[in-house]
C-alpha cells in the first residue's frame, strides 16, 4: 500500500435494525489511514452486528457510512476494499491450508504474499498442506487471519481476532496490524481483550 | 473475474470430489427408484414403457431435490459465503458458477445414465433419445429453481422440508413440457421440447437474480 495514500472511513449516525427491533443507534466514528478503533462492550450489545453491518452483510436503516480515498479513480465499493474476519473462519475443513488460501486471494483478487508467504508470517509454513479440518482451533483461526495478509486491501474489520489465539500468536498479530496501521491501512477490531496498540480509538457500546 | 468464477467451479467440484456423496447419492436414489417401480406395476411392458418417461422425470426431479439444501448452506456455516460477499464478482454470477457446478456433479451423470435406466424400463431407441435430450435441458432448469429454494432456506437447519415445498410447485412447468417431450417422441417432440428450452433459459436469467436477492436479505 501507498504511504502517501489517505483513506478515511465515515460513519454517521448509523443505525441498524432487524424488522422492527433496533440494534443498534447514533454510531459515529471517524476512522483515518494508520488508525485502530476497538468496539467494546458487553455480550449482545451488537459489536459483531457493527463490524457485519459496516462489511455490507447487514442492511443500514439510517445514516450515512463513507469511504474516501484520496485518489479517487479507483471508485470500488467499499465491499471490495475490506477484510471481514469473523467469529466464522471461512475455511473449508476438507481443503489444505494452501487450497484455502489460494481460493481467498483468487476470491478476493489482487494478491500480494503467496499463501505459504503469508503462512510464514503467521509461523504455521508448516501446515501449508494439511486438510484444515486436522489443525486446532487456534491454528485455524491463524490460516484465517492468513488471508488478512495475502491480499491487499486498507480497511481490516476483526471480529475477536484474539479469540483461541495463545500468548505468542496474540503478540504476532498485534504486530501484523501494528505493520498494517504502518502502511497506512484501518483496523476496526470488536474485541474484549485491547490489543494495545498505540493512539487506538475506544468504541464502547453500551446501555442502548 | 472470469478467473474468480472459474476457482468457484474448481472449488466446488474439488470439494464435492473430497467430501463425496452428493452426486453418488442422487444416483443410487434414481437407480432405486427405477427399479422399484416396475415391481409395483407389475408384469405389464406395454403400460411401463408407456410411463417409463414420466417415472425417469419423476425420479430425476426427486433426485435433484436431494442435495439442494446444502448449495448455499455449507458456505454459509462455516463463513466462506461472508468472503463471497467481499469478492469483485457479482453474488448473481457466483450463485449461477455455483448451480453449473452443482448441476456437474449431480445433474449430468443422471442425464448420462438416463438411457441405461430406461432400458430397465423397457424404452426404444427413440424414446431413449428423447428422454435423454430432454433431461439434458431440465436438470439444470432444476437445480436452478432450485437454487431460489436453498438461498431462501440458507439459514434453517432443517431446511430441506420447506425447500421441496418451495421448490416442487416452481419445477411444475418444466416437468409438464418435459414429460410431453419425453413421451411423444414420434409425433411432436419439437414443441413441448422449445418450451422446455424456454424454461431453462429464464430460469438462467432469473433465478441467480432470486437467489442472490435472497442471499443477501439472508445476513439480516
Amino acid at each position: 500500500m501507498d504511504k502517501t495514500q489517505q483513506s478515511h472511513l465515515l460513519i454517521e449516525d448509523l443505525s441498524v435494525a432487524r424488522g422492527e427491533r433496533i440494534l443498534l443507534g447514533g454510531i459515529s466514528l471517524r476512522l483515518s489511514s494508520g488508525q485502530i478503533a476497538e468496539v467494546t462492550g458487553p455480550n449482545g450489545v451488537g459489536k459483531s452486528t457493527l463490524l457485519r453491518a459496516i462489511a455490507g452483510f447487514f442492511p443500514v436503516r439510517s445514516g450515512r457510512m463513507s469511504w474516501v480515498e484520496s485518489e479517487a479513480a479507483d471508485s470500488a465499493p467499499l465491499a471490495e476494499r475490506l477484510h471481514y474476519i469473523g467469529h466464522l473462519d471461512g475455511l473449508k475443513s476438507a481443503l489444505t491450508a494452501r487450497e484455502n488460501l489460494e481460493i481467498g486471494l483468487r476470491f478476493l483478487g489482487r494478491d500480494r504474499r503467496t499463501p505459504l508467504q503469508a503462512l510464514d508470517r503467521m509461523e504455521l509454513a508448516h501446515v501449508l498442506d494439511l486438510p484444515v479440518g486436522y489443525l486446532s482451533a487456534g491454528q485455524r483461526r491463524r490460516v484465517a487471519l492468513a488471508r488478512l495478509l495475502i491480499v491487499d486491501r486498507p480497511l481490516w474489520l476483526l471480529d475477536e481476532p484474539l479469540t483461541a489465539l495463545d500468548r505468542h500468536a496474540c503478540a504476532l498479530l498485534k504486530a501484523i496490524v501494528a505493520g498494517h496501521l504502518g502502511s497506512g491501512g484501518l483496523t476496526l477490531a470488536a474485541t474484549h481483550e485491547p490489543l494495545g496498540l498505540p493512539g487506538t480509538i475506544q468504541v464502547r457500546l453500551g446501555t442502548r | 473475474m472470469t478467473r474468480i468464477l472459474l476457482v468457484i467451479f474448481v472449488r466446488d467440484l474439488m470439494l464435492a470430489r473430497r467430501i463425496g456423496g452428493g452426486g453418488i447419492l442422487g444416483l443410487v436414489f434414481f437407480l432405486s427408484l427405477v427399479t422399484v417401480v416396475p415391481f409395483a406395476i407389475g408384469p405389464d411392458l406395454r403400460l411401463l414403457s408407456r410411463i417409463g418417461p414420466a417415472i425417469l422425470w419423476i425420479a430425476a426431479l426427486l433426485a435433484s431435490l436431494l442435495g439442494l439444501d446444502r448449495l448455499f448452506q455449507a458456505d454459509q456455516e462455516d463463513g466462506s459465503l461472508d468472503q463471497m460477499f467481499l469478492s469483485p464478482a457479482p453474488l448473481e454470477l457466483i450463485v449461477l458458477v455455483k448451480c453449473m457446478a452443482h448441476w456437474f456433479v449431480t445433474g449430468l451423470p443422471l442425464v448420462m445414465l438416463s438411457p441405461l435406466f430406461g432400458l430397465m424400463l423397457d424404452l426404444d431407441g427413440p424414446a431413449l433419445r428423447s428422454v435423454a435430450a430432454t433431461l439434458l435441458v431440465g436438470t439444470p432448469t432444476f437445480t436452478l429453481l432450485g437454487a431460489i429454494g436453498a438461498a431462501l432456506t440458507v439459514t434453517l437447519r432443517r431446511g430441506g422440508l420447506l425447500l421441496s415445498i418451495l421448490v416442487v410447485p416452481l419445477a411444475v412447468p418444466v416437468l409438464i413440457f418435459g414429460v410431453s417431450a419425453a413421451q411423444s417422441a414420434t409425433i411432436s417432440f419439437l414443441t413441448p421440447f422449445l418450451v422446455l428450452c424456454a424454461l431453462g433459459l429464464a430460469s438462467i436469467a432469473l433465478a441467480p437474480i432470486a437467489a442472490a436477492a435472497a442471499l443477501r436479505t439472508a445476513g439480516e
